[in-house]
């Protein structure tokens, strides 16, 4: 048995709610930078290309290699590489004098969503080592 | 672990907040700092904020920023004059020169960084837990 595919999508799917935790993080120190542009990442791209998995059924058809967003490359090793395509810009429900794009309150919201997200894939790990702990003692 | 980014991004975020803090501080403590010559009048100061890639940058290549006081800038409004011949520091035809500190303004811009300061340390507290979780995963 592989451990990597015993722990599924939620290995990958704890890096990327870390990096994510980092980019919320930069967008609310930012919250009064001059010019700052708010960015977040597509989270279901993301883990789509980390593990591999074709686009899901709703995703906008493509047929020209150029279309945006779809180009998704499985990467069969499992491991973040660059997430630097799946970063997407917000767009400001009201944009600031300063050129500044960040929505405290918005920010706050994901950063919420984001940890308690986090702690759910963090309780799934959990049970998944839980079962093999029962399976290895035999109690 | 990557994720201790969180804290410099934070942390960079609560200082910068802080010397807009003290600056407000400053500026509102000088309110009625009179000069009897307009050129050595206390000038209202303001930071200014920068976003800074260099030391934070993870897998997300330059997504990550933490924030810094690029500069702080002396207001250039003119002093408000005041008639007052019994000032001590009054000039010869009697007028004193009081800052052009707008106490309210100064007033608003205390709320923004103390409530921004605060989202840095909830960011802080969060990024935190989630990572005492993630050291007890498997126990």
């Amino acid at each position: 048995m592989n451990l990597d595919s015993y722990l599924g999508v939620h290995a990958a799917a704890l890096q990327l709610r870390g990096r994510r935790t980092e980019l919320l993080a930069t967008n609310m120190a930012n919250a009064d930078t001059p010019g700052f542009k708010a960015r977040d990442i597509d989270f279901r791209s993301a883990l789509d290309a980390v593990t591999g998995q074709a686009p899901s059924a709703n995703a906008p058809l493509s047929t020209n290699a150029r279309h945006l967003g779809a180009v998704r490359t499985g990467n069969p090793a499992g491991s973040i590489g660059s997430t630097e395509s799946f970063l997407k810009y917000r767009v400001p429900l009201a944009p600031s004098l300063d050129g500044n794009t960040v929505d405290a309150q918005l920010e706050q919201a994901a950063f919420a969503d984001n940890s308690v997200r986090y702690q759910a894939t963090l309780s799934f790990l959990s049970s998944r080592f839980k079962s093999l702990m029962t399976a290895i003692t035999g109690q | 672990m990557s994720s201790f980014k969180v804290f410099d991004i934070a942390g960079s975020g609560m200082s910068a907040q802080s010397v807009r803090l003290n600056t407000v501080a400053s500026n509102l403590a000088n309110a009625d700092s009179v000069s009897g010559d307009p050129a050595t009048t206390y000038k209202a100061r303001h930071p200014v904020f920068e976003a800074v890639r260099a030391n934070v940058a993870g897998k997300f290549g330059d997504a990550n920023a933490a924030v810094k006081i690029s500069s702080i800038m002396q207001s250039n409004a003119t002093p408000n004059q005041r008639y007052e011949p019994g000032n001590p520091l009054a000039n010869s035809d009697g007028f004193v020169f009081a800052p052009a500190v707008n106490s309210i303004e100064e007033m608003v811009d205390m709320i923004s960084a103390s409530r921004a300061y605060q989202n840095n340390v909830e960011v802080m507290n969060t990024s935190k837990e989630l990572l005492m979780a993630t050291l007890r995963l498997g126990q």
